[in-house]
């Protein structure tokens, strides 16, 4: 019995509801900059005039604005890496590692490929980067389904051996006459197309299309009902039949595929080589970012360009007032503590 | 292979493996009162850096080391904020711990890079002046190196032996039951993150005043990760953390001897095998028993009111 008049009502109440949370996000993201400004100015620098530099560079000019859609382009992927798992109740902190991987394995294809055209050659790529992404997360997956070990610990340490199974191919096998720590530069086939001149690639739609996928599934396919039930009460969800171990499997092996995929986007699109060490915590800031936006697609979209403004915006602090470009993570932790520091009552209930 | 090669790369590996013992045993404390540090390698990189930076602003070493450990306590006093008195999710603010301490330590140490300071001094045991110059060299440690074993039975006694220590494995247990008999587990979980924080401290400070006698930026290049995985291998106990410590230093060992002899396997191969080892120890009691962490481990306190 839904008349016309409620239906407003909700809608306000929804609007209201809106602009409370865009003032809380204000506020919150005042008292962050509020606080880096104060360490920018005992480092001796203008903070009024940093900040106009971050806002003129990121917002100032489509150069800019590209540079923030490049920077986010991961985090969309790593986030949904994250987010995915978290919806069955799986804590999947192992993207660094499942990043790794799918950029080695990505990597691979390009340098053994490199005589496939383009239409072939990346497609392959990405399966390959997805298959490395799946099965560095199918051992956690396994163990966590037969109740063996929990899937946070296995990931963490798993993490820490993805980067040297990329060192060691790098180093031993791959590396470019010139450099030990890198490969050659790949062949034009093996780089992602860029969009309207600037450096943003096709991965940012990939990235967008599967988080509206996600969104789909989630909400109106049976397989997103099973994983919501599963997310819900895992043992009313085992004696209603739901093949709880298969999932659990299935969907951490996904969430890998998908930082996978963030890592072949990362070595084909952004950086054209694969380096060692090339990642300092995109899959930890993925972690990040799907646990403030609940895993919620919409939220991982908005939450990555505001971690994406701030990432980006730090490039040209560094270039223009001297800071270390590392000093831009203060401002972004800032921001994160004063989110995770919040009131109660906004928190929401999913936890990763 | 002579003796004294196998001696040096013992000692070097010996070297090695301290800063990770300390780290061990900072992140077993905080864990037996419930609360997962994600963020300690952030946390090491800002005592790395700001005892580095002591040292070479006052010219002593050991300020170094009292000022890391102390920048460790404040960086754990952090997350204990965000955890405790915010109720906060304990990964994800430790995740935020370790961002920060990237940020923090570059902007700490970016006045000092290159900078040239007085390493921890190296002292003789008083037993070993009479062996030639170049064995007792290898015999040479620092305090933090002589005093890391002692530490970990120090722990262990703290933890296992005193009052305090009862408290804090109470709180990580259940802090529902340390409140219910009369314990805050708030002001409790403050200490041992603080107490945690400075072993961590110490252990950087070992890393970049002692070990490295420099600074560049992600210096701890993973050591903060490391131990948090050492400590499920010692099943959160402070003596196990030893045996941690010195699997790993026996496979730097063990990668120092293979490359001096000739032998050709890349150290990157070494490296992955005591988190192989660590992985398959955690399968084999995941089969048998439970894995003895801390109860409450990462749940969030919520108080009682």
């Amino acid at each position: 019995m839904s008349t016309p008049p409620e239906r407003a009502d909700r809608l306000r109440s929804m609007g209201v509801r809106t602009v409370g949370a865009l003032l809380r996000f204000g506020s919150m993201a005042a008292i962050a900059f509020l606080l880096f400004g104060i360490i920018l100015l005992a480092s001796g620098h203008d903070p009024i005039l940093s900040y106009r530099d971050l806002f003129a560079s990121t917002f100032g000019s489509a150069r800019g604005f590209s540079e923030v859609l490049v920077a986010m382009t991961p985090m969309l992927l790593t986030a949904l890496a994250v987010a995915l798992p978290s919806r069955i109740g799986l804590i999947n902190v192992g993207v660094e590692g499942q990043l790794y991987i799918g950029a080695c394995f990505a990597t691979w294809g390009a340098l053994t490929l490199s005589h496939w055209p383009a239409w072939l050659l990346l497609p392959a790529m990405a399966l390959l980067g997805m298959i490395g992404g799946a099965l560095w997360a199918l051992v956690p997956g396994i163990l966590r389904a037969r109740g063996l070990v929990n899937e946070t610990i296995t990931t963490l340490l798993l993490n820490s051996v993805a980067p040297m199974i990329v060192s060691f191919f790098v180093f031993g096998y791959w590396h470019s006459p010139m450099d030990t720590n890198k490969t050659a530069n790949f062949v034009a086939a093996a780089r992602l197309p860029t969009l309207l001149g600037t450096r943003v690639d096709l991965s940012l739609v990939v990235g967008l299309l599967l988080l509206v996928l996600f969104w789909f599934v989630m909400k109106s396919t049976r397989w997103g009902l099973e994983m919501r039930a599963i997310g819900g009460n895992p043992q009313a969800a085992l004696r209603n039949g739901i093949p709880y171990r298969a999932y659990v499997v299935a969907v951490l092996c996904l969430g890998g595929a998908v930082a996978g995929l963030a890592g072949m986007s990362l070595v084909s699109g952004f950086y054209g080589v694969l380096l060692a060490n090339f990642s300092r915590g995109t899959g930890f800031m993925g972690f990040l970012i799907s646990w403030l936006a609940g895993g919620n697609p919409f939220g991982i979209v908005v939450t990555s360009f505001a971690v994406a403004m701030i990432t980006s915006g730090g490039n040209l602090l560094q270039l223009t007032r001297d800071v270390p470009y590392a000093v831009i993570n203060i401002l972004l932790a800032f921001t994160l503590f004063v989110v995770l520091a919040r009131p109660q009552f906004t928190l929401r209930k999913k936890t990763a | 292979m002579t003796l004294l090669s196998i001696l040096g790369v013992l000692s070097s590996a010996v070297f090695s493996g301290t800063s990770l013992l300390y780290a061990t045993l900072g992140e077993i404390v905080d864990q037996r009162s419930g609360i997962v540090n994600l963020g300690l390698e952030g946390v090491l990189l800002v005592s790395a850096s700001a005892g580095f930076s002591a040292a070479a602003v006052t010219g002593s070493p050991y300020v170094g080391v009292l000022v890391a450990a102390l920048a460790g306590g404040l960086m754990n006093l952090i997350l204990g904020y965000l955890t405790i008195t915010r109720r906060a999710n304990q990964l994800a603010s430790g995740l935020a711990l370790m961002f920060f301490g990237f940020g923090v330590s570059a902007w700490i140490g970016r006045a000092h890079v290159g900078a040239r300071i007085e390493g921890l001094p190296r002292l003789t045991l008083p037993g070993l002046s009479p062996l030639p110059v170049l064995y007792r060299s290898l015999f040479q440690f620092d305090v933090l190196i002589y005093l890391a074993v002692p530490a970990a039975i120090f722990m262990w006694w703290l933890l296992f032996r005193t009052r305090w220590g009862l408290g804090v494995r109470a709180v990580g247990e259940s802090a529902d039951a340390a409140f219910a008999s009369g314990r805050n587990p708030h002001w409790i979980r403050y200490q041992a993150l603080f107490v945690g924080g400075l072993l961590a401290g110490l252990g950087a400070a070992h890393l970049s005043i002692a070990y490295a006698m420099n600074w560049t930026e992600y210096m701890t290049a993973g050591r903060g990760f490391i131990a948090v995985a050492l400590v499920i291998f010692s099943k959160w106990h402070p003596l196990r953390a030893i045996a941690g410590a010195l699997l790993f230093s026996a496979a730097v060992a063990f990668q120092l001897l293979l490359q001096s002899s000739g032998i050709q396997i890349s150290p990157f191969l070494l490296d992955t095998i005591p988190y192989l080892l660590t992985l398959g120890v955690l399968i084999a009691w995941g089969g048998t028993r439970r894995q003895s962490a801390p109860a409450s481990l990462g749940h969030v306190y919520q108080g009682s009111e």
